[in-house]
């Protein structure tokens, strides 16, 4: 099972999901995406993208300014 | 790769009626999220919406008529008076701001939204009764995008889940 990485530090809404959906597309089932961000809108957004899509929120954290997320591919 | 589509996808249309810079964004900011979120999405532009679908984008900002808007102004914010921007050069003076404004706090534009609702496979359908009273001619149009009228719109409206007019 592949790990992936996605930067999105720095981009507003609605482009930290915009890019997750992208990387995810590009990924096989079971893959696990990291994604970075600066937006504090997409701790929200990234539990309700996953609760919506059905891809798995392994964990939502932050250190510091940043955001840190990991998304299972379902 | 896996098929992200499933046959009890979510839908969601939008009527685009608003084609100024500040009023492009709601509509295509929900319609790429929705894709994203493997919703089907038709986005169906009418009036002054129609020149979003343009090749070349020229989206104007102006902050007369909107008493709400205020802008982020050395640590407060500043409001508008409707007399103020009537004077020459303010709208577009605004305009540079909000531009400057949405590129600082990393918010994207409108050229590269429309280029994910392209990739997303947004089913985009241009107004032709507005194409033919604006006389806009579909070579200036981008690829990709269908015409269709009122009939069209709800045949797609009555069977989806959300339906937002902006």
């Amino acid at each position: 099972m592949a790990e992936h990485e996605l930067n999105a530090e720095g981009l507003n809404c609605p482009l930290p999901i915009l890019k997750a959906k992208k990387a995810l597309k590009g990924m096989d089932v079971g893959d696990t995406l990291k994604i970075r961000s600066t937006d504090p809108g997409s701790v929200a957004d990234f539990a309700a993208f996953c609760t919506h899509t059905g891809n798995e929120l392994l964990s939502s954290s932050s250190e510091g300014d940043i955001y840190l997320f990991e998304i299972k591919r379902t | 790769m896996p098929d992200d589509s499933t046959d009890n996808a979510k839908s969601m249309s939008i009527i685009v009626t608003k084609g100024s810079l500040d009023w492009a964004y709601p509509p295509f900011i929900l319609g790429t999220t929705a894709a994203a979120m493997d919703m089907k999405v038709t986005m169906f532009f009418t009036f002054y919406g129609l020149p979003l679908l343009k090749k070349k984008l020229n989206m104007k900002f102006t902050p007369l008529g909107n008493p709400a808007m205020e802008m982020p102004m050395f640590g407060g914010h500043m409001a508008m008076p409707n007399l103020l921007s009537v004077m020459p050069g303010v709208g577009g003076a605004a305009g540079k701001m909000m531009k400057n404004l949405m590129k600082q706090k990393g918010v994207a534009s409108i050229e590269d939204l429309r280029e994910a609702s392209v990739d997303l496979d947004i089913r985009m359908i241009a107004c032709q009764m507005t194409l033919d009273l604006f006389e806009y001619k579909t070579e200036d149009m981008i690829d990709g995008i269908e015409l269709g009228g009122a009939a069209t719109y709800l045949e797609v409206a009555a069977k989806s889940d959300i339906n937002l007019f902006i």
